[in-house]
């Protein structure tokens, strides 16, 4: 039973799907209700299946574990599995999909559809995550795409064409590289396997790509194949994530998403791009990585304080929640790149919290918009008046997002800081400075829609959060609280997966390297 | 060579060849058109019959004719690729070409010995072979083409067809007739050992030629420029069949006379497969961006594609015959499926090709709109779908050969061709509110729509052990 979890959760939603594309008739309230409800009971079912899997989940364990197994094509392993990495990824989607169906329950154009393509995109995402064959990866990373392409370009806002245009094809060209990049490896290394391939076998993970320089076209390649490779997954990746200066269709498709689709691209979607480096780029390509790693800190830290003070100037708030979404992740990649315990368990911590929070602040907006239908911040001023409990929880978020201590926010950015502190001190000075940079845009923004005076008439009569609203932001203000005071519930899950990708990744470099350092 | 008799050996032909006459003789003295229908059923069936007759049957390799015919595991993987898809894209015309006026007790005949035509060619093992096969599949579709009596752009696409494939037909025969001149033989197996160690120039320029005849065929670019004139003006079903029998027969037919005839100079050809790979894949990527005609799009959508398979042979590798394999027949059943759609498009009860008229379709027939998203995601080459199988097996086999340039180019044109695939599916789910055009459909059409699209997402999970004969066809073929 307990090897058969992962398929059920991960298939479960999909499952549903199918029942309501096949089963489901009807455009009426009624049906529409219906869809709703299985889609919210299909998430929530997950969820608690999820748990199981986080109960019967062994830290200490460096390896795979529910690894499952079948016989695919062309050599092709269909294997499911996870590790120390991605197990709370997984948790992360599980626990946020009921919270985004509950969110959509004022939808009311093509009801079933939007259910059918969030529940097709948790099983693609949580497939993301637990893939552990390299064709089967990105199977789930460019699947992913079609249902967020829909989400966007149906329920999206008035320039949703070109938004979800924009997002397909960037993300797209970003991926066939990697797609090129992966066949290269499949066929270098003989196997697609990452990890978890039964004693004896070759796993992408153990095996050394070549990394003597040559010279392609009148140009040295310094870290030969692995640099070529690094860069064909930078690619990829970088898009994903997104890294300055690759960032630009974010604020884009954020606009345009519908609430949820917002919710989910900036929660999950992104973070596909930072354990991409963490299960790819680092283990695999150390060569490649210790010898970009500076290239990778500078753009993070521009990343940070660019578009930070690219938000500071927004006048949508969907826009500005999105610049600092790249902001944040400007973080993550910084502490990813550290390689050292500090930087990559802060990473791993940024984006976990970061799909709290940042799901979060989209909520909020939703929630004005539902009410106002704008998302300038200049059509608000002086909700507080009108809306005290909204007010409160819009700012309990936006603390989160600036980083205050005692929020999840803060242990990230604290961790990645310090893990980038003992590399590149410079980097630190700079990314350090991005934390004042996001206070001042969260707290003006704050300081525009919620305080003042509530001067506008189309506002008198704006009413506070239902019941509905107010239940879907507890669990999120409760996880955001709850690793804000006792981060350890992350890290010890983490940390024994992410040392021993430390000491393979520091035993993998090549020793000429280390003797010529030391040498010095 | 067995002991079996010619005949034989080549009956799956002769009975084709005798239901093509007979069934026009019977046609033209008794009941003509008002036979059309049942004519176009049992057709279809024959084909089905034909191509389980020949995919079950374990034969190994045989020859016929002095070598002239080859019966082995390619040749019958390609026959049944081609039956089976010809055989369905005749049924789902049939509704089609009663209500418009189209069907006439020859089409029927004419797709038979179209069929019989590339059924040689597959099997050729000899230049003679080669052409008769080739010759006697394009004079059946020049006729096809101009079905459309009455309309001018079917006529104009008749002629077109007729023109430059005579002229194509006319460089291969040049190109036979050099490599005859300096081998000394027509046999595909004896043209290189008959010229020993050195290849002679004269050959080499005979084998380009022969190429480029073909490519033409195949509607490869640069020689593509019939492609979008004849798929818009021809009558959709004949569209529907351009797209995709004729164009394995001529795919499989270069990769029999790549391998078979000049399978030890791979270097020789391989540079000019893999130019006509990358100027049709860009070619058909870009050019399609600006098309209002989903037959035209097709049309460039399908010079793409044969881009794609290109490469497979462009490697000259067991590995990437079985790829071009492999793709071409996913490529033949997403274009069965689309065109099972297109046929289906009417405003008013008149045919309508544009695609702006699929405006907000997916409100109208949410299934066959998800039917068709599928099958436009798998052409662009999107995963889950069957289509970025086809894609991932030739880029591996670029990549394996050695030929990483060739798969980076194939990549970067997807990127370019899924933006056109992407229109036509925001014209079908975010499109301006306007009236869609209607989709009157045939329970068959319906069938191969949604069945289509169904297989695309299914065969996720095997590719429905399609790999396996495709590689002992592809060994067949190579190991020689």
């Amino acid at each position: 039973m307990a090897q058969q979890l992962l398929s059920i959760i991960t298939f479960l939603p999909l499952v549903a799907a199918l029942i309501m594309a096949l089963f489901m008739r009807g455009d009426d309230p009624a049906a529409q209700m219906g869809a709703k409800r299985l889609a919210l009971f299909t998430t929530t079912a997950t969820f608690l299946v999820s748990l199981f899997l986080l109960a019967e989940f062994d830290p200490s364990n460096t390896g795979f574990q529910f690894v499952v197994e079948h016989e695919w094509i062309m050599g092709l392993t269909y294997r499911m599995g996870v590790d120390g990495i991605s197990i709370l990824f997984i948790m992360l989607i599980t626990f946020l999909m009921p919270i985004v169906i509950w969110s959509t329950w004022e939808v009311t154009t093509r009801v079933k559809d939007y259910m059918i393509a969030f529940l097709v995109l948790e099983t693609l995402m949580i497939g993301v995550f637990s893939a552990l064959d390299l064709v089967l990866f990105y199977l789930f990373f460019e699947a992913s795409l079609i249902p967020m392409f829909l989400i966007i370009g149906i329920w999206g806002g008035k320039d949703r064409i070109y938004a979800a245009f924009k997002f397909f094809l960037y993300t797209f060209l970003g991926s066939v590289l990697m797609l090129v990049a992966m066949i290269a490896m499949f066929n270098a290394a003989g196997t697609t396997c990452i990890g978890g391939c039964g004693e004896g076998n070759v796993s992408l993970l153990t095996h050394t790509f070549s990394s003597d320089s040559f010279s392609l076209m009148g140009f040295q390649i310094v870290g030969g194949m692995q640099t070529l490779l690094f860069l064909a997954f930078f690619a990829s990746f970088a898009v994903k994530m997104p890294m300055w200066p690759v960032h630009t269709w974010l604020p884009d498709a954020h606009v345009q998403a519908p609430t949820a689709g917002s919710v989910v691209l900036a929660a999950v979607l992104l973070k596909m791009g930072g354990y991409g480096f963490l299960r790819f780029s680092l283990p695999m390509f150390p060569v490649a990585t210790d010898l970009l790693a500076p290239v990778v800190f500078w753009m993070s830290a521009i990343a940070i304080v660019y578009t930070s003070l690219v938000a500071l100037v927004q006048s949508d708030m969907k826009k500005l929640i999105a610049y600092s979404s790249v902001a944040h992740m400007g973080y993550v990649t910084m502490g990813i790149f550290t390689v050292n315990q500090q930087g990559l368990d802060g990473a791993i911590f940024q984006m976990i919290s970061h799909g709290f929070i940042s799901g979060a602040l989209f909520l909020a907006v939703g929630v004005i918009y539902d009410r106002m239908h704008t998302r300038e911040i200049d059509a608000y001023g002086g909700l507080v008046l009108r809306m005290p409990r909204y007010a409160l929880v819009f700012m309990f978020f936006t603390m989160a997002n600036v980083g205050l201590p005692g929020t999840s926010g803060f242990v990230g950015e604290f961790l990645t800081i310090m893990g980038i502190f003992q590399v590149n001190t410079w980097v630190a000075l700079v990314a350090a400075s991005g934390v004042i940079l996001s206070a001042s845009y969260a707290l003006w923004l704050y300081r525009r829609v919620v305080f003042g005076d509530l001067v506008k008439d189309s506002l008198k009569t704006i009413t506070d959060m239902t019941g509905r609203e107010k239940a879907i932001f507890a669990p999120l203000i409760f996880m955001t609280l709850l690793l804000g005071i006792y981060p350890s519930l992350v890290t010890d899950i983490i940390g024994p997966s992410v040392a021993a990708l430390i000491t393979d990744y520091n035993a993998s470099l090549p020793v000429t390297e280390l003797a010529a350092v030391a040498l010095h | 060579m067995s002991a079996v008799p010619d005949y034989v050996i080549v009956l799956p032909e002769i009975i084709l060849g005798l239901w093509a006459m007979a069934a026009l003789m019977v046609a033209v003295y008794t009941g003509k058109d008002k036979l059309a229908v049942a004519l176009t059923w049992a057709t279809a069936g024959l084909f089905v019959a034909l191509a389980l007759w020949v995919g079950l049957g374990q034969h190994g390799e045989r020859a016929a004719f002095g070598g002239m015919f080859i019966d082995d595991p390619f040749a019958r993987f390609a026959k049944v690729t081609i039956l089976i898809s010809a055989a369905a894209v005749m049924v789902m015309s049939q509704d089609y070409m009663s209500r418009h006026g189209l069907l006439r007790f020859e089409f029927p005949v004419l797709v038979a010995l179209a069929s019989l035509g590339m059924m040689m060619m597959v099997s050729a093992g000899d230049l003679m072979a080669l052409y008769m096969g080739l010759e006697l599949q394009s004079l059946a579709l020049y006729v096809v083409a101009a079905m459309r009596r009455d309309s001018v752009r079917s006529s104009e696409a008749g002629l077109k067809y007729f023109v430059l494939g005579s002229l194509s037909s006319g460089i291969l025969l040049y190109g036979a007739s050099l490599t005859y001149g300096f081998a000394g033989t027509t046999a595909f197996s004896g043209i290189l050992a008959s010229v020993g160690g050195e290849v002679p120039v004269g050959l080499l320029i005979g084998l380009v030629f022969m190429l480029a005849g073909l490519a033409f065929k195949v509607s490869a670019a640069p020689f593509h420029m019939w492609t979008p004139d004849v798929y818009q003006g021809s009558p959709t079903p004949v569209t529907a069949f351009f797209a995709t029998a004729p164009k394995v027969a001529a795919m499989f037919l270069i990769a029999r006379l790549v391998h078979e005839a000049f399978g030890s100079i791979p270097s020789q050809w391989g540079q000019v497969l893999a130019a006509l790979a990358v100027i049709s894949m860009f070619l058909g990527a870009v050019a399609a961006i600006g098309q209002r005609d989903i037959k035209r799009l097709m049309a460039y959508s399908s010079i793409a594609h044969m881009g794609y398979a290109l490469i497979g042979l462009a490697v000259g590798t067991a590995y990437g015959v079985q790829a071009t394999l492999v793709y071409m027949a996913i490529y033949v059943t997403m274009n069965i499926g689309t065109f099972a759609f297109i046929l289906s498009m009417e405003r008013d009860g008149r045919p309508v090709t544009d695609i702006a008229s699929l405006n907000q379709f997916s409100k109208k027939e949410p299934l066959k709109a998800l039917a068709l998203l599928v099958l436009f995601f798998s052409l662009a080459g999107v995963p889950p779908m069957l289509g970025f199988f086809g894609k991932f097996y030739v880029l591996k086999a670029a990549v394996d050969a050695g030929m990483v340039w060739l798969a980076v180019a194939g990549a970067l044109a997807s990127v370019i061709g899924a933006f056109y695939y992407l229109r036509v599916v925001y014209f079908i789910y975010f499109g301006a509110e306007q009236e869609p055009a209607d989709s009157r459909m045939a329970p068959v059409q319906w069938v191969m729509l949604v069945g289509v699209a169904a297989l695309m997402l299914i065969g996720v999970i095997n590719l429905f052990g399609i790999e396996g004969p495709a590689m002992t066809a592809a060994q067949s073929l190579v190991q020689r």
